[in-house]
């Protein structure tokens, strides 16, 4: 268990005075409070270190035995004894019972010192329970048509309607399926972002999708007819005469759904990609120069 | 109007043990909507988030009610810039493979 040094956490001397300890914690507090910084895991355990910094040294008796042990807690058979005996009184003054933190709210060095939590956060004011978030990980195709699903959060199964064209990143809110409400207050919030790995031919931007479809040189020169693919199907395309490398089609509606629009499609934007023959015979050979003289004559 | 959707302000002033002059500077402020249902104040419930969050950084950091209205511009910004930022990274996706 790692020593932690409360005092170099507040950025405050050893000697500092109450008011310097209130001042240097609401100095950090403002900075690292969770909810001025949101989906900020990093402020967020630093807020935890300050807040327990600050329970620590805002307590004259607590700030005593952290400043008598501190450094040696690990040989200090007499501390072990004075835990036992330890009455651990709250400063809660400014402790939050928000719905921020996670489960682990105190270091294992704060438990081992003063006990596990304080039990007298904050007052009885209600408060939202914590909001849980996670991470879904699906596939593309996972998101093109709407899907049940379910989840397990916290040995808990939820069931859960994925909308067909939900967006990598998206956060998705299910009410009250968090952590229980404080001092009676209501449930938490589920937040589900989703992570959407793109493994496919298509390229995705907003509703749009992006492919390109190889075509033969003879086809693209004298015309025809090519099946390419969409995202859930084939389709028959018309090739006109000449068409030149690098073309782009618009197949209307053969997009990605919209999200929560249900019948609602972005376009298919196909490029053709003229494949020139390779490993020509000499009568190919002969024809294409008497096609390149002709063409320059 | 149908109040299901509603909380009383009354209830939310015990629940969080806050004065409802709290809640008149909140919606002065614009901050939050007072909804006046047979002369009840209410709140719609999809605000609660936002006022629990602004519950706890009046008590918890001492931010007075213009600090608060600052401080929720400013949320509302980073807000917009993370959802452009998922955009972007979205697009740029397409770059990159």
């Amino acid at each position: 268990m790692e020593f932690i040094d409360y005092y170099k956490i507040l950025g405050i001397d050893k000697n500092a005075t109450e008011e310097e300890i209130k001042k240097a914690y609401r100095k950090l507090a403002r900075k690292f409070h969770p909810d001025l910084n949101p989906n900020d895991k990093e402020a967020e355990r630093k807020f935890k270190e300050i807040n327990e910094a600050n329970e620590v040294l805002s307590n004259a008796e607590n700030r005593k035995k952290y400043d008598k042990y501190g450094k040696d807690w690990k040989h200090a058979d007499e501390f072990e004894k004075a835990k036992q005996h330890q009455q651990h009184q709250s400063n809660a003054q400014y402790q939050s019972s928000g719905n921020y933190s996670d489960n682990a709210d105190f270091s294992d060095f704060f438990e081992s010192m003063f006990g596990g939590g304080s039990g007298t956060r904050g007052n009885n004011t209600k408060f939202k329970g914590q909001d849980f978030n996670t991470e879904l990980q699906l596939e593309l195709k996972d998101v093109y048509t709407t899907h049940k699903r379910i989840i397990t959060i916290n040995g808990k199964n939820i069931q859960l309607t994925i909308p067909a064209g939900v967006e990598n990143g998206q956060v998705l809110k299910l009410k009250e399926q968090g952590g229980e409400g404080v001092n009676g207050g209501p449930k938490g919030d589920l937040y589900i972002k989703f992570a959407i790995e793109n493994h496919s031919k298509f390229k995705l931007d907003k509703n749009d999708l992006y492919s390109t479809v190889g075509l033969d040189l003879y086809t693209a020169i004298l015309g025809g007819e090519i099946i390419a693919d969409t995202f859930d199907g084939k389709v028959k395309l018309k090739i006109s005469p000449e068409t030149q490398n690098g073309t782009k089609v618009k197949l209307k509606g053969k997009g990605f759904p919209k999200y929560k629009q249900d019948g609602v499609f972005g376009d298919l934007y196909l490029m053709y990609e003229i494949k020139i023959p390779t490993h020509l015979s000499e009568k190919e050979k002969e024809l294409f120069t008497e096609l390149s003289k002709l063409r320059n004559s | 109007m149908n109040v299901e959707n509603f909380i009383p302000l009354n209830q939310l002033c015990t629940h969080y043990q806050v004065q409802f002059s709290f809640f008149s500077s909140l919606s002065e402020h614009g901050l939050i909507e007072i909804i006046s249902i047979e002369q009840e104040p209410y709140i719609h419930e999809d605000k609660i988030n936002d006022l629990e969050k602004m519950i706890r950084i009046h008590l918890e950091l001492n931010v007075n009610i213009e600090g608060l209205d600052v401080v929720f511009n400013l949320l509302g910004k980073i807000d917009d810039l993370q959802s452009e930022i998922v955009g972007l990274k979205n697009r740029l996706r397409l770059y990159e493979n």
